[in-house]
């Protein structure tokens, strides 16, 4: 079998010595053509986890890899070519327009002074069209909407012509339409090209509408690794996020979950 | 607004060029006429022949190159610090390699190719302690912090240049002063080599960072998922805008906000691809300090005002109204 495209094993995050770790002996996988959705209360390790194994912040213990590599011995520029990010939170400090953004995608195939060639304009204008945001080229992406902004960096990323895509977040602040969009898109992107996807979120009821599996992080460790209707569990969600919650079963076998009322106090509170 | 096209930011480019050097050619507080300027320029001698070549066409040069030099420092630091803010005037840059171009000065080693060897020094010691001083401030990534930074640490350097100025021996001290002021005169052709030497690898550093500055204004982490080396590249550039600075200090002095404004405008005009930003705020950086110039010798001829004066005069309201938005905007 192929290495899967990301592997942590084992991994354990420290960030100051004596204090408890940020990521304790977690471990998970993605395989080409799957999506996988990284899911948890807030301070859970998601995002340590990522860092980790995109090699931003060094293992206490464990291993991070990617297409069977170490992470550290891949190079910048090498990640690059296999993996896009998009990051949670990216505020540009200058004014730059649609297409501009999307051509940074070349950066790892282009080097320091070779101009754009066909293959690179090719691929930014594929990426632009994919990804829905041709018509935006010439704006100044300081104008966009949210959607639009999240929809140009995801182009961005397939400018890349990644193997896989890692996003962090990525509907945090969008609309109910907007946020199906481009969960639509990263689907489409996965079951056309075999990328894999890891994404992180907060929206479990997204997540496991689109996501083969979940992994569950607590307390920097991984509780849950399996398909959805297996980790969305009344019980084992009370207990990480602290909030009873029920779980009901969609027509097409997804399993969503909503959250439960407390009960009203006695005597009634206006 | 769309950007601007390549053709027509060319074209604005040569006509601002073009403009810059007839002025600065042709207009001074010597009166020549015009027939007499092409006359000296053609090599005909003339009663302009001295004036036009030792005088005015080296100024031209230089003020292409100090200006040039700035603002491609300035359009480097604001992204290095991510504030468009930032130039090597207010980031202290500039008072560092004020600091040590005049210490090389009482030393006794100031001559045109020393001095700004000296004024790197200063330059590089005063950004190392700016980003310590954010550092300690808890805001080393903040740009405004750092911006604060190099505010207080340019005046600190400005303070000693003052007190080394004040205790050194008199005859050099008025000669220091209107140097630090800002001013193009009475370099010549020596201080044009020796700032086109010591600028070049700077020059050349940033070109071939120039696609790396792109990612870099994103953000860091952004920038190192795109594949660039964050560490390496801000270290060339932190080096390469303070070599530009200090030729620029080193030869005509702390002339503030070309670094700012030029940047700026062109950001607004053109957008943001650094390999197009970089030559096109150094050619409009030179021709407008090289007007400025002009302004500086004629306003007041055959009094001349430091050139440092005139961009602070204009620079200043220029800055306020990009403050006022850039506050509207990071509030909104």
């Amino acid at each position: 079998m192929d290495s899967p495209v990301f592997e942590l094993s084992g991994a354990t995050v420290r960030y100051a010595r004596g204090l408890a770790p940020s990521l304790d002996d977690a471990g998970f996988r993605v395989g080409a053509g799957e999506i996988v959705a990284l899911v948890g209360p807030n301070g859970a390790g998601k995002t340590t986890a990522l860092r980790a194994l995109l090699g931003l912040v060094p293992l206490a213990a464990g291993r991070a890899e990617i297409l069977g590599r170490p992470v550290q011995a891949w190079r910048r520029d090498e990640l690059a070519r296999a993996v896009g990010v998009v990051v949670q939170r990216e505020e540009p400090a200058f004014p730059v327009t649609v297409e501009e953004t999307v051509v940074m995608g070349r950066y790892a195939h282009v080097g320091r002074w070779r101009a754009l060639g066909s293959a690179d304009r090719d691929a930014v204008g594929r990426a632009l069209a994919r990804a829905d945001v041709a018509a935006l080229r010439d704006r100044w992406v300081q104008t966009l909407s949210g959607g639009e902004w999240q929809r140009v960096r995801v182009a961005r990323a397939l400018a890349q012509e990644p193997r896989a895509l890692v996003l962090d977040e990525p509907t945090a602040s969008l609309d109910l339409r907007h946020e199906m969009e481009l969960f639509e898109l990263v689907a489409g992107l996965v079951r056309e090209q075999g990328l894999a996807a890891l994404i992180v979120s907060h929206h479990l009821n997204v997540a496991a509408r689109f996501a083969r599996r979940l992994v569950l992080v607590h307390g920097g460790r991984v509780v849950a690794d399996d398909v959805p209707e297996r980790v969305l569990e009344p019980g084992r969600l009370a207990a990480v996020f602290g909030w009873p919650v029920a779980v009901q079963r969609l027509p097409d076998g997804t399993v969503q979950l909503y959250p439960e009322r407390r009960p009203a106090p006695p005597g009634g509170v206006p | 607004m769309r950007p601007l096209g390549a053709a027509r930011l060319a074209l604005g480019l040569a006509l601002l060029l073009v403009t810059a050097v007839v002025v600065g050619v042709f207009v001074g507080p010597a009166s020549l006429t015009p027939g007499e300027v092409v006359a000296a320029l053609a090599g005909r001698g003339g009663p302009g022949g001295a004036i036009v070549w030792a005088l005015r066409v080296p100024r031209v040069v230089l003020g292409l190159l100090v200006g040039g030099v700035l603002a491609v420092s300035g359009a480097s630091l604001q992204v290095l610090v991510r504030n468009p803010l930032a130039d090597p005037y207010l980031l202290g840059l500039s008072g560092g390699a004020g600091l040590g171009a005049v210490l090389a000065m009482t030393a006794g080693v100031g001559t045109p190719w020393l001095v700004p060897a000296a004024a790197f020094a200063g330059a590089v010691v005063t950004m190392a302690a700016v980003y310590a001083l954010a550092a300690a401030a808890g805001g080393a990534l903040d740009g405004r912090v750092l911006l604060l930074a190099g505010v207080v640490v340019g005046a600190f350097a400005g303070a000693l240049v003052g007190g080394i100025l004040a205790v050194s021996a008199a005859q050099g001290t008025r000669t220091a002063l209107v140097w630090l002021m800002g001013g193009l005169g009475g370099v010549g052709w020596p201080g044009v080599l020796a700032l086109a030497a010591y600028a070049l690898p700077g020059l050349i550093v940033l070109a071939a960072e120039a696609r790396t500055l792109n990612l870099l204004a994103m953000g860091e982490e952004p920038a190192r998922h795109l594949g660039a080396d964050v560490t390496r590249s801000r270290r060339r550039v932190y080096l390469a805008a303070s070599l530009l600075t200090a030729a620029a200090v080193a030869a005509a002095g702390i002339i503030g906000f070309v670094g700012l404004v030029v940047p700026h405008a062109i950001r607004m005009l053109r957008g943001h691809d650094h390999r197009v930003l970089l030559p096109a705020a150094f050619v409009a950086g030179g021709a407008l300090l090289v007007i400025a110039d002009v302004g500086a010798r004629t306003a007041f001829a055959p009094l001349e005002l430091p050139v440092g004066v005139v961009t602070a005069v204009v620079g200043v309201p220029v800055f306020a109204f990009l403050l006022r938005r850039w506050t509207a905007r990071s509030s909104s």
